[in-house]
């Protein structure tokens, strides 16, 4: 329920309603986007990064708490662990349950690996879960792998790596169609033709959808293949060290099972980091929409056995997190919103930007809405309107219900009926843009035989991501991986493993200066409240 | 003052503010969450719960991290259920009524009870879905069952030993694969790009200097 002074905001957007929707409010041009972005836009703020003291990306800057991550130790440090008595002995090793996980699981499977998944939580406690809105892909007759080249490049800031955004969009469709033969139920019209909406800075409507749990629809797909395949999934163990060969190699990992404590051994002759992203490590404090177990493993694991990153220091802020009510305070309110017509109003009932606009411009305007008085204040802090009710007006009742059944649900929750009042939004950390940096079959470009699919990856989407690519680009390089993981395992033959790297990381950190007690990766955020 | 309640973890009673929900009211009272805790935003389905008011008599499902504390509230949390899922090869069956037989012959063991949904924490009909399983009505189960985020509080409450989650996805799969119409536009693509009709394209947009690419995103045509 709202409180007073928000429903009386809300009478001034009722009130500008009918005539805002005569309108599409303007676009703004390159040079006002760079201003707005430099203003407001979190990466921006210096006092948000630090820079990185020890190894391949020693003197850039990374987020304050992922630098102290990078700046600390092994877990495994003080521990002995005995490298000869191997647990699990496979040929790709894959970390992580997510959609990038989970993809290449199945195709290093169906390419005749010897494939495990070890995952923190459970198969499928990933962000391809929350993922609401959709996933693009160029494969209408006005549209082109092409075009969908220039609106990701140009949405990225002109920085995305050619050679990884080439595969993105020429193998899109193929993702869409494998997906749709394992059984994904993509909304289609009684011919078969998808129905696609845009996404902020999309030039063609490419956003295919399965209703608001696109993400959700793919990954229990996904889930249930790799059980139907019995390919081993071993849940609540975490992969706390990269474990390497006198050759250089990766040899596999050692893992910590997260309810008893025991370190396991997993050998491999080829690994593929597919653990995700880092909201949960709350950059300049903001909720996030991301899930549990988000901490930014795969890129501390990489980093400390040699592997460099690439745009550590981009962030995505997706625009509409939950701002009100405080129960679901930085949860994802869907870009699909907005494509379904949705637009973004202040507390005077004012339209300020173009709903569509790419995500970090989108979430600065917000950003400054809500700096410049002309937010709504909240409980947690202050928020913008987004109009839900012209969804209604504009694709008529029973949209809502229709197309974003997770949203309506969200908030019915606690009172509030989107399809009657607007809902308010605040900008939420949303989705790492960079991670560790990989040429185009996957592979890092300092280890052979070790490979990163999905979210973990730097360098797919440049400097932001445009809704509907990260969905796409688990699938795209998750497969990708999977089969180029298969192929490098069949000529890999591994030498003598040892844990050097981790010593060797502890003298460097010392040399530094940076002697530390603090370990690394994170594995759970520390939400638990303690008196004393 | 804030307003707090009393709730009651595994029996035990901790003070809490009144506006979390009871995935952070255990937090606020000193949990590390381990099992039982993933999306945090109601899509995984990782912390199913049972809870009861004290004094009354009705036993209520479901997600701590869409619920919010209530006062008197005896919760216990079921972060693992085993459900039952069947393996098969998607692509060796085909969507008739058989293959429910075969798969999830319990089904048709339903006493018609309501159990199912009445616990289902996202208020779906899935007595209904599990009736349209029976009948080998796959695209009324999958269209039912597709907000479904597998808690799997419903089995639990299920006399029949039903895994009616595990009956949604098969139904969905099938649905997806086989009955939903073909998308030409879909496999028309696919064949122009393996036929290399877009390899020139994208090499020379690849290829283009970032004044160039500047200036044909700045004015690329937006579809209306």
């Amino acid at each position: 329920m709202f409180t007073e002074s928000m429903l009386e905001s809300i009478k001034k957007v009722e009130a500008t309603r009918a005539e805002r929707m005569k309108t599409e409010p303007r676009r703004m041009t390159a040079e006002e986007k760079q201003a707005l972005l430099e203003q407001y836009h979190p990466d921006y703020r210096q006092e948000g990064f630090a820079e990185i003291k020890i190894g391949p990306n020693k003197g850039e800057k990374a987020p304050v708490e992922l630098t102290g991550l990078l700046h600390s130790n092994s877990r495994l440090l003080n521990e002995n662990i005995d490298l000869s008595k191997v647990d699990y002995d496979v040929d790709v090793l894959v970390i992580g349950g997510g959609g990038a996980g989970s993809s290449a699981a199945i195709e290093a499977h169906e390419a005749g690996a010897n494939v495990m998944i070890v995952t923190k939580l459970r198969i499928g406690d990933a962000n391809t879960m929350m993922a609401e809105g959709g996933i693009q892909a160029a494969d209408k007759e006005n549209d082109s792998p092409v075009q969908h080249y220039l609106d990701a490049f140009g949405g990225g800031h002109f920085a995305a790596r050619p050679e990884l955004l080439k595969r993105l969009v020429m193998e899109a469709p193929d993702a869409i169609r494998w997906l749709n033969d394992l059984g994904v139920m993509f909304d289609k019209d009684a011919d078969g033709r998808m129905v696609t909406t845009h996404g902020g800075g999309t030039s063609r409507k490419r956003m295919h959808a399965c209703k608001d749990y696109s993400g959700a629809e793919i990954m229990r797909t996904l889930r249930d293949e790799v059980i139907n395949r019995k390919i081993p999934v071993v849940e609540f163990t975490s992969a706390v060290e990269l474990i390497k060969d006198d050759k250089g190699q990766v040899a596999g990992a050692v893992l910590l099972n997260m309810e008893t404590d025991d370190f396991l051994v997993a050998k491999a002759k080829t690994v593929i980091i597919a653990t995700g992203g880092a909201g949960r490590l709350h950059y300049q404090n903001f909720p996030t929409s991301n899930h549990y177990g988000a901490t930014a493993d795969g890129l501390v694991l990489g980093y400390r056995a040699g592997a460099p990153l690439l745009y550590q220091d981009t962030i995505q802020y997706h625009p509409t997190g939950v701002a009100y009510p405080s129960q679901i305070f930085g949860a994802l309110v869907t870009e699909k919103v907005r494509s379904l017509g949705a637009m973004l109003v202040n507390k005077d009932g004012e339209a300020y930007a173009h709903p569509l606009e790419t995500r970090d411009v989108s979430a600065s305007a917000i950003i400054r809405e809500c700096a410049n008085g002309k937010g709504v204040d909240t409980p947690l802090g202050s928020g913008v309107w987004l109009d839900t009710p012209m969804i209604e007006i504009l694709g008529g009742e029973g949209t809502i219900e229709k197309r974003i059944p997770a949203m309506l649900r969200m908030y019915m929750n606690y009172g509030i009926d989107m399809r009657k009042q607007p809902i308010l939004v605040y900008p939420t950390l949303h989705y790492q843009n960079g991670g560790l940096e990989i040429g185009g079959e996957g592979y890092t470009k300092a280890i052979p035989n070790l490979l990163v699919a999905g979210e973990a990856v730097g360098g797919i989407h440049g400097r932001n991501r445009l809704m509907g690519n990260s969905l796409l680009d688990i699938i795209v390089f998750g497969r990708n991986a999977g089969k180029a993981a298969a192929r490098k395992a069949k000529e890999t033959t591994l030498g003598a493993m040892n844990l050097d790297h981790v010593q060797a990381y502890a003298k460097e950190l010392e040399a530094a200066g940076l002697a530390t007690d603090s370990v690394s990766p994170m594995l759970l955020p520390q939400y638990a409240r303690h008196e004393r | 003052m804030e307003n707090k309640v009393n709730v009651f973890f595994f029996g035990k009673r901790y003070e809490v503010p009144a506006e979390l929900t009871i995935m952070t009211a255990m937090e606020y009272a000193g949990y590390t969450l381990k099992r039982g805790c993933g999306c945090r935003h109601g899509f995984c389905g990782a912390c199913a719960t049972i809870y009861r008011i004290k004094g009354q008599n009705e036993l209520k499902t479901c997600l701590a991290c869409q619920t919010q504390v209530q006062e008197g509230m005896y919760v216990a949390s079921i972060p693992f259920f085993p459900t039952d899922k069947r393996t098969y090869d998607i692509n060796d069956i085909k969507p008739n009524q058989q293959i429910m037989m075969e798969l999830y012959p319990e089904i048709y063991s339903c006493i018609g009870c309501n159990a199912c949904t009445k616990a289902c924490t996202q208020d779906l009909d899935v007595m209904q879905y599990i009736a349209h399983a029976q009948r080998g009505e796959f695209e009324k189960c999958a269209e039912l069952s597709f907000d479904c985020v597998g808690c799997g509080c419903c089995s639990v409450r299920c006399p029949a030993g039903i895994s009616h989650p595990m009956v949604g996805v098969l139904a969905r799969r099938l649905t997806g694969k086989y009955i939903a119409p073909e998308t030409e536009h879909l496999k028309n693509r696919v064949a122009e790009i393996n036929h290399g009709e877009y390899d020139e394209l994208i090499e020379q947009i690849m290829q283009k200097p970032i004044t160039e690419m500047k200036e044909l995103y700045n004015n690329r045509e937006i579809e209306k």
